[in-house]
């Protein structure tokens, strides 16, 4: 073995120093800058943060790839969904023209807009891939309005840090930061590839975030909730995804 | 500084392999290009029952999803594979560890060294004196493959299927080919660093394991050697 000189001893437990007042440091500054996921304890707590704080530093500005035209795939795949409700089933038969988007939380005046409604918000299209955490992939032209401008309408508060949003099965739900929440990439979908959304792919409205995987695009969407305290939603892991064991953040 | 990184990585390797198993068992097709899914014709499929019931295969039955934890633990394990071979990257170029004792030496940059040493392996003869301490031409090349060019492309092919790390860098997806040619890349290249695991753990095996792993901890050769 070799010796432990008293040098090495030191000059040990100076870096070791270093190291513990290094993180202590890195963690008041990550927690003042929003850059902790609300699932970030535990022992996958660090990889999680790491991930989701470098990508919220590298993303910034930086919208998700496009496509041309021709790359759209001809056979997308929709992957499973819980067969629809009664409840949903006569939405559908009425053309979702009850289908209502229920705005709320710390936001100035509380909204419930119709599909209608959405549609005359400013329209936004953009040719994205679907990435599925298990490994498939699809690029389709998503139609809708960014999330940012019905936000604006509602009079988001200055305090919020979270949007929480609901599937029509109350108990899918999910939640972006302010980053995603704000881009104008993220995307109250109500059209696929010119036409309207179909329901295997989550019409009559799904929430599309294309930097994330698409566990992350909830389908259904019928609840926005504007919140400062993600702790009060579920267990507190800012989605249900967590719950079950998979990442808040998903944009790997 | 070798040796700590070495068994950092070990243990981050074997968490990588286990968990990216894990995740193949929920979609075991490959594709080449940007997009790939049931509907599309995959490159290859692997005969391996999935944990997911859309994925067609020919079992009838459908395996337990472990796709959670592996994620999150696939996830972490790279960070420490990065971080750990940021800290080696930066050691080995300042230490003079990588032009000492992994480039293959400039007298050995010909065919004839290679041939020569090939032909000491297959004929099992014992290594050189030299070999105690040092490492020879095809030990070198091994390992200078494997630290720059197959873990810096697996890491690569790893970071484009990231939806919002392409978004900062698109083309280091659009180089690969796709999002699907680089998760194709991404499990060859796992494959071959799984040979190399075996061949190396073969190596040490044959050439007096727990005398080489303990000299692999302790860094030193010659006191193991007395205590046994």
């Amino acid at each position: 073995m070799n010796k432990i000189t008293r040098r090495k001893l030191i000059s040990g437990g100076v870096v070791a120093a270093a190291g513990v007042a290094g993180l202590g440091a890195a963690d008041r500054i990550a927690k003042r800058y929003g850059l902790i996921p609300p699932d970030g304890g535990g022992v996958y707590g660090p990889g999680e943060t790491l991930t989701y704080a470098c990508q919220r530093l590298l993303t910034v500005n930086r919208p998700a790839r496009e496509f041309p035209r021709s790359m759209i795939s001809r056979n997308p795949f929709a992957n499973e969904i819980a067969p629809p409700t009664d409840a949903f089933k006569r939405l559908q038969a009425g053309g979702f023209r009850d289908w209502r988007l229920v705005v709320d939380g710390t936001v100035a005046h509380p909204l419930a807009l119709s599909l209608g409604d959405l549609k005359t918000l400013p329209v936004r299209s953009q040719i994205t891939e679907v990435a599925c955490e298990e490994g498939w992939s699809y690029v389709a032209e998503w139609i809708g309005t960014p999330l940012s401008g019905v936000l604006r309408e509602a009079g988001v508060l200055p305090q919020t840090r979270y949007i929480v949003y609901h599937a029509f099965e109350k108990s899918l739900w999910g939640s972006i930061d302010m980053a995603d929440a704000w881009d104008k990439h993220t995307l109250l979908t109500m059209g696929m590839n010119d036409g309207d959304l179909p329901v295997p792919f989550g019409g009559p409205l799904r929430l599309r975030l294309p930097r994330q995987l698409g566990y992350k695009s909830l389908k259904f969407v019928t609840h926005v909730t504007a919140t400062d305290d993600i702790k009060k939603f579920g267990k507190g892991l800012g989605s249900v995804d967590p719950e079950y064991g998979y990442a808040w953040y998903a944009g790997i | 500084m070798v040796r700590a990184t070495h068994w950092l990585t070990f243990v981050a390797f074997i968490a990588l392999l286990v968990t990216g198993g894990e995740i193949v068992i929920s979609h075991p097709r490959f594709y080449w290009g940007e997009v790939g899914n049931v509907n599309t014709k995959p490159l290859f499929v692997i005969t391996i029952p999935s944990s997911r019931d859309t994925v067609p295969t020919k079992y009838d039955y459908v395996m337990p999803d472990q796709n959670g934890w592996s994620r999150y633990l696939h996830f972490e394990a790279a960070w420490v594979c990065v971080l750990t071979g940021l800290v080696y990257g930066i050691y080995g170029v300042v230490s003079g560890h990588f032009w000492k004792n992994l480039l293959p030496e400039r007298r050995d940059w010909n065919r004839h060294a290679y041939g020569e040493r090939i032909a000491q392996y297959l004929r099992r003869r014992p290594p050189d004196r030299a070999e105690e301490t040092s490492y020879n031409v095809l030990q070198r090349t091994a390992y200078v493959v494997v630290i720059f060019v197959l873990f810096p492309l697996v890491i690569w092919t790893g970071m484009a299927m990231s939806p919002a790390f392409t978004a900062a860098f698109p083309w280091t997806a659009a180089l690969l080919g796709g999002r699907q040619s680089a998760r194709t890349i991404h499990f060859f290249v796992s494959w071959l660093l799984l040979l190399f695991l075996i061949v190396h753990v073969t190596m040490v095996a044959r050439s007096g394991f727990w005398r080489r792993v303990r000299s692999m901890i302790t860094g030193n050769l010659r006191s193991s050697e007395e205590g046994q």
